[in-house]
């Protein structure tokens, strides 16, 4: 089981470590640092390293790693999710998850620690149930407690931690009972120089904030649940309702959580919300090239896209850029030679388009890759796949609850190749 | 003075900050002091403070132990923010001061019997917590009563805590019983206390393999399969990993709990995702095929796999080690889902790689136009290594692929147009392939080949374009000068490229033989008298003598048709393959190795297998060892004129067709090699070589790995000169034991057999005598082992190629490996023979010293020696007595060394010589050893120190046996 966890921020400093067993030397990172330093970029460090003792399992999440000790067979996923569950619990008491506020909270994250693993074993992940134990840090909290003396850990059991909804808490009380969905599907697509998608695929995620006082027990039924075939729930859906009827039946977690993601894989007929019509070119002679890129809506469905952007990875080769955009702004880090234009909002009547020059350096060969275009947008009030949720009903309590429902498409991993 | 005031008054500025970061302050010892006046203040706030001002200077690694009777004081409190405080640094330091931890028993017995539960789980737990064996004495009986606490929440606490305690003290955790009330947790009410219960049974289990704890029958299952929809995340993963290990007796049994169990293939922790898969996976071995349920069961594993894939990049990686299994063991399963892994350019270089190997795998003739789109794009990213192997995929798809291939081939050719260099030599690499798979098909690109021929640097590319020129020599109208070209620096290029250059150059000889002779001249004495390279001189002395004794047959030998390739050489072996599918999401399948050979020694000697699947591994699965062992060997010279070579070198090395498929390239030119010799090498040296006294030097280093016709007679005056083969090339080899009766001729109808075991040059042997005291004739042997507990098992097939006459008897050398089944044996280097002949099957059992399983790199770094020594529990160590040796420390160490036990470092202590010594054993287990030698003094001491601790007296008999003889 996980038997130690090492926070080490990104110049390689240990700044935190916590040993759920014995202990071990912080000088086992070392391999790690090996491996990081080979990697060159701290997103390309393999997740999975072996030692002659010991197996060092890593995460990296906002500019921090995550590293886990392990002795014995432990399945590495187990491993990663639990990493991952940290993260988001420092995440959500701390709203951000970084050194500086990890430092700041020293004792509360060690307390937290300690009560999400025991000897290795998962004890307490639910965010419900620890904030129950204990409170996440708050001024008004830490004013009160200097002058009453209180304390910041919960003196009972949590009810849900026994119960058969670990996730939700007892004694709820709301003066107004809500309940908010989110629906949010990602793009990932790869589109290739001709304009014809490779490949492309929604990924989609339910985010609900619900505040209902008591037990409330929810169902939520979608227009066209058929779309659904590849679906993670949420431990509080009854998965049987589901198989059977096709509608999602829960009591939920009191507060943020992810009631469901799906995936709609690239098999299905996938709208594309955008064309690109793009030409990049190097010439070996004039030490320069050109660049012409223009953008206009394909499958909208009637919607306005909206924070539209273009980011291009160009190669090592390329000194600056001298461009004009007909919309939005450009910028060219020569450093990391990002280029970014932030088009904004598209307009179907003018497309916009950014072309002109760029300026390479001499003597260089010409660079053998061609930059893929990284695409950002976002549609409201749409899901790109057609999903609609058509009803929600509550059972278990007397109140009406106010309730809603957003869709959001955005482009996840957009690409066009050149 | 001054100065202490100064620090002082720092740390209460630093005090004023309203966070935690407040309680870093400077090391020095005012703080200590400080720290300490607030712990004993009166004040509750205060005492509080400060005692999360000492958590935090150890959350960070300062040293606070001083602290500790100060912090143990705040432990007697109601707050109980301040005892889970106290709680944690007390975990922490508990071991460092034993006698002080004593004094929280009191406290901790008390906590146990709180009316709060949560109190009674956070001492039972803190306990389990504090490695110090007094403490552990204590701690029976609150375990004792909180496992049976009537409180769910209590009793799965101390679940915990058994595992807990038996990391410590296994022998207090059975005789207390504890293990059997963990088993009856299983059957409790609660599904999170069976989750942990199972948790903890089974990491004890894991570190006793052999303990059977896991007692698996349809009720537990039952049991497990009902908590398993109540419990946890993470309980899940436990009961689920638990499940795997069970044999269904039946395809009902089989399917029931496969309905029961594809409802967590939704779960959102992939973990439990994974873990579903494993057992599905597993138990549809046992289902039928024509059953509608698999065809359903089947369908349903893809969609969680391809979700998997948008996970986070960590996540997706462990995912695709595995997807890379389950597609080689069902590749149905995810056909249709070539574009999930197509590479975005974002991924990370790890999250490519793998991608890339999979869509390899599922590329087929439906798919190969997207495939070779994708691969071609890929050729033109940043990351070489990637570039690398995208070009390489192109040409597995070619030989995967028939139809594809002549797509692929151009667009290889128009990837080495770009001239980037890595991207020409991996392009060259895999055309020669291509050319080993379709022979007389895509000859017309070679001169495309020959224009980039200066460009290549990486030897494998000049070994393969080498190839190529040799191959189609009569083709190539200047192969002469190309080949002449690579001659210059014959010496400075690496052993692979100077093999391939020989054989070119007597391939090109052999097919234009008027331009050439000086070339094959000037090659053949390069490469015999002028290297040190025994393989590359072996092969110039065959050459040379199959030229200048009968050029006709050296044709026959050198240009024989070569066997195609097969299509996937980097399959895995298909038992291994079943193993690891049993081992689905741990790290095993990471590794995609087996865990005994990667988690250090002491466990995981069970292997694991899939229920009845035998019949449906053969079917599926193509035979792919005898595929990787052709695949990237050089063009190898391959007897099929068996008889005709035979004549030829005075032998009567029977032909091929008895022994089967042929034997791998290179132990065949070994055996010829050697062969060579006994024949007419006479008129060798009288003839072309003039006596070069480079022969004799040359052939005094013995070969890699002896063949058992080596024994045979050697004619002529060459025996003194070659007599290696008795033992002379052994001078400092491993200790062998004389020949043992282990199958007496009463016993096996007249069949006799004794022998021994040895290791030379890093392979195990077993050498036999098998004399025939029977009337008739004996033919057709062969062996076989039962499994027994270092995996050995038969190398090659056993080597009798004549018939074994009455009254005869024949050596036989059998080369083992360890790559066989597993199982303890008691005593444990026991070994069970099968032996047949055309009269009957005999069986034997014999003992093998331990000492030849010791492998050349068992020498242990000093640094890595003493963490080990410190690391390995006292109770592992074993003491043992040599008497009446009469050896130096030196002379001892020397022999030792010849048997792969390695001194590391030697101390002199009082007249004392210490020995520190490592030997690592074929499945990795490593053994320390320390011995003690007194001038003077016959009785050597060796104490012997591992992890698996029953190895120890077998390494003992090892020393006894190397030193004495």
């Amino acid at each position: 089981m996980i038997h130690s966890l090492f926070l080490i921020n990104h110049l390689g400093d240990i700044f935190l470590e916590k040993h759920w067993k014995s202990v071990i030397s912080r000088s086992v990172c070392d391999y790690f640092f090996e491996a990081r330093e080979k990697a060159v970029d701290p997103e390309n460090v393999p997740p999975v390293l072996q030692t002659p003792h010991h197996y060092l399992i890593s995460i990296y999440r906002g500019k921090l790693f995550f590293l886990s000790v392990i002795q014995t067979e432990v399945p590495p996923l187990f491993v990663i999710e639990f990493l991952h569950r940290v993260a988001d619990t420092f995440q959500d008491y701390f709203g951000e998850c970084s050194e500086s506020v990890i430092t700041d909270n020293l004792v509360i994250v060690y307390e937290l620690l300690e009560e999400m693993l025991d000897n290795g074993f998962p004890l307490a992940t639910e965010s419900n149930v620890l904030k129950e134990m204990i409170r996440p840090p708050n001024i008004l909290r830490s004013v009160v407690n200097t002058l009453t003396g209180g304390s910041n850990v919960g003196e009972t059991l949590p009810q849900g931690q026994l119960s058969n909804i670990p996730w939700r808490r007892a004694g709820v009380k709301y003066a107004n009972n809500e309940a908010y969905f989110d629906v949010t599907e990602e793009i990932d697509a790869i589109v290739d120089k001709s304009g014809t998608t490779v490949s492309a695929e929604i990924q989609g995620v339910i985010e609900a904030c619900v505040k209902l006082s008591g037990m409330p027990d929810l169902t939520m039924s979608f227009m066209n649940p058929r779309l659904l075939d590849d679906v993670s729930f949420h431990p509080c859906v009854r998965f049987r309702r589901w198989e059977s009827e096709r509608v999602l039946s829960f009591i939920p977690p009191d507060g943020n959580f992810t009631l469901m993601t799906y995936h709609i894989s690239s098999q299905n007929l996938v709208a594309i919300p955008v064309y690109v019509k793009q030409s990049i070119n190097f010439f070996e002679a004039g030490s320069c090239g050109r660049l012409d890129i223009t953008i206009g809506p394909k499958q909208t469905m009637g919607k306005t896209v909206e924070d539209l952007k273009v980011t291009i990875h160009m190669p090592k080769a390329v000194l600056n850029a001298n461009l004009t955009a007909t919309q939005g702004n450009y910028t060219y880090d020569c450093t990391t030679k990002m280029l970014v234009w932030d088009i904004g909002k598209l307009n179907p009547q003018k497309l916009p388009n950014l072309r002109g020059s760029l300026s390479m350096q001499t003597g260089v060969p010409n660079p053998e890759e061609n930059p893929s275009l990284n695409i950002d947008l976002k549609i409201q009030q749409l899901a790109i796949s057609g999903l609609k949720v058509s009803r929600l009903d509550m059972y278990g309590e007397k109140y009406k609850p106010f309730k809603g429902v957003k869709y959001v498409t955005k482009a996840g991993k957009f690409q066009v190749r050149t | 003075m001054q100065e202490w005031a100064n620090q002082l008054c720092e740390n209460r500025q630093f005090g004023s900050k309203m966070t935690d970061s407040k309680y870093f302050t400077t090391t020095k010892k005012g703080e200590i002091f400080e720290l300490k006046a607030e712990l004993n203040s009166d004040k509750k706030e205060k005492k509080k403070e400060a005692v999360k001002k000492v958590i935090a200077s150890m959350t960070v690694g300062k040293d606070v132990s001083a602290l500790f009777p100060d912090v143990v004081n705040c432990m007697q409190t109601d707050n109980l923010e301040l005892k889970k405080l106290v709680y944690l640094y007390l975990m922490n330091y508990a071991k460092s001061q034993p006698d002080m931890a004593i004094m929280a028993v009191n406290t901790f017995v008390k906590d146990c019997e709180d009316p709060n539960p949560l109190i009674r789980a956070l001492a039972v737990r803190t306990m389990g917590c504090i490695r110090v064996d007094k403490i552990t004495e204590y701690l029976c009986e609150p375990l004792r009563k909180c496992l049976k606490d009537e409180d769910p929440y209590v009793r799965k606490t101390a679940a915990v805590c058994v595992a807990k305690l038996h990391d410590i003290n296994a022998q207090l955790v059975e005789d207390q019983g504890f293990l059997d009330t963990l088993k009856d947790l299983i059957s409790d009410s609660n599904p999170m206390v069976v989750a942990n219960a199972v948790a903890a049974l089974s990491e004890i289990a894991e570190s006793h393999p052999n303990s059977n704890l896991m007692d698996l029958n349809p009720q537990t299952i039952n049991k497990l399969l009902t908590a398993l929809n109540e419990c946890t995340e993470w309980g899940q993963i436990f009961i689920l990993d638990c499940l795997a290990n069970y044999t269904p007796r039946d395809d009902r049994e089989s399917q029931s709990i496969c309905e029961r169990v594809t409802p967590r293939l939704s779960h959102a922790n992939s973990a439990v995702v994974l873990s579903a898969v494993k057992v599905l996976m597993k138990f549809m071995e046992m289902l039928p095929k024509d059953l509608d349920y698999y065809g359903t069961l089947l369908k349903k594993l893809a969609p969680p796999l391809v979700t998997l894939l948008s996970a986070e990049p960590e996540l997706q990686y462990v995912a695709l080690r595995n997807i890379n299994l389950i597609v080689q063991r069902r590749p149905e399963i995810l056909k249709h889902e070539m574009k999930v892994f197509f590479v975005k350019y974002n991924d990370p270089i790890y999250v490519k790689l793998e991608k890339l190997d999979i869509m390899i795998r599922l590329a087929s003739q439906a798919n190969i136009a997207q495939v070779l789109a994708e691969l071609k794009e890929y050729a033109t990213e940043v990351d070489v290594d990637f570039v690398r192997k995208a070009v390489r995929a192109i040409g597995r798809c070619a030989i995967k692929v028939e139809q594809s291939a002549e797509r692929c081939v151009s667009t290889l050719l128009d990837l080495i147009q770009t001239k980037v260099n890595y991207v020409v030599q991996e392009a060259i690499v895999v055309i020669k392939d291509i050319f080993r798979k379709y022979p007389n098909k895509y000859e017309s690109v070679i001169a495309t080949l020959c224009e980039n021929l200066d460009s290549l640097d990486e030897p494998e590319a000049r070994a393969a374009m080498i190839w190529i020129v040799g191959e189609y020599a009569e083709r190539i109208d200047n192969a002469d000068e190309l080949l002449e070209s690579f001659l210059e620096g014959f010496h400075d290029e690496s052993t692979q490229v100077q093999l391939q250059l020989l054989t070119a150059i007597v391939k090109l000889f052999l097919k234009k033989p008027t331009e050439t002779q000086e070339l094959v001249q000037q090659v053949l004495s390069l490469a015999t008298q002028d290297s040190d390279n025994p393989d590359l001189r072996d092969r110039g002395y065959i050459y040379w003598r199959l030229l200048s004794t009968d050029p006709v047959a050296a044709k026959e030998v050198v240009l024989a048709e070569k066997p195609l390739i097969s299509e996937e050489t980097d399959l895995i072996e298909p038992t291994l393959l079943e193993e690891l599918i049993c081992h689905i999401g741990t790290l095993a399948s990471v590794y995609h190795k087996p865990p005994s050979a990667f988690v250090e020694g002491s466990r995981g000697v069970q292997h694991k297998r899939l229920p009845g699947s035998t019949e449906s591994g053969e079917s599926e699965s193509p035979d792919t060892t005898s595929a990787a062992a052709v695949s990237d060997a050089p063009p190898a010279v391959i007897p099929s004129q068996g008889d005709l070579l035979g004549d030829l070198l005075n032998l009567d090395l029977t032909p091929p067709t008895t022994t089967g498929p042929p034997p791998p390239a290179s132990s065949g030119m070994q055996m010829g090699a050697m062969d060579l010799l006994g024949g007419g090498l006479d008129s060798l040296l009288g003839g072309d070589l003039g006596g070069s006294p480079a022969i004799g030097a040359g052939f005094g280093a013995p070969p890699a790995a002896m063949p058992a016709s080596f024994s045979a007679p050697v004619s002529g005056g060459l025996d003194d000169l070659f007599d290696l083969g008795g033992g002379v090339g052994m001078p400092m080899g491993a200790y062998s034991a004389p020949k043992t009766v282990w199958l007496p001729a009463m016993k096996a109808k007249g069949l006799e057999i004794s022998g021994t075991f040895a290791r030379r040059s890093g392979v195990i042997q077993m050498e036999m005598t098998l004399t025939n005291k029977a009337m008739s004739v004996m033919t057709d042997f062969a062996i076989q082992f039962n499994r027994n507990s270092f995996g050995l098992a038969p190398a090659g097939p056993l080597q009798v190629l004549t018939p074994l006459n009455p009254n005869q008897s024949i050596e036989v050398t059998l080369p083992l490996n360890t790559v066989g089944p597993v199982m303890k044996m008691e005593p444990l280097n026991n070994l069970q023979v099968a032996v047949k002949n055309n009269i009957d099957v005999f069986y034997f059992s014999c003992q093998y010293p331990i000492s030849m399983l010791f492998v050349e790199d068992g020498k242990m770094e000093r640094q890595v020696f003493l963490a080990t020594w410190k690391d390995i529990p006292n109770d592992n160590e074993a003491q043992f007595q040599i008497k009446d040796c009469h050896l130096s420390s030196d002379a001892a160490s020397n022999k030792l060394q010849g048997s792969n036990i390695f001194t590391i470092a030697k101390r002199t202590v009082d007249g004392q010589d210490m020995l520190y010594q490592s030997m690592k054993l074929t499945n990795g287990i490593w053994v320390l050893a320390e011995m003690r030698v007194q001038a003077g003094n016959p009785v050597y001491t060796v104490s012997l120190k591992c992890r698996a601790a029953e190895v120890s007296q077998w390494v003992f008999q090892s020393y006894e046996a190397v030193l004495k003889n």
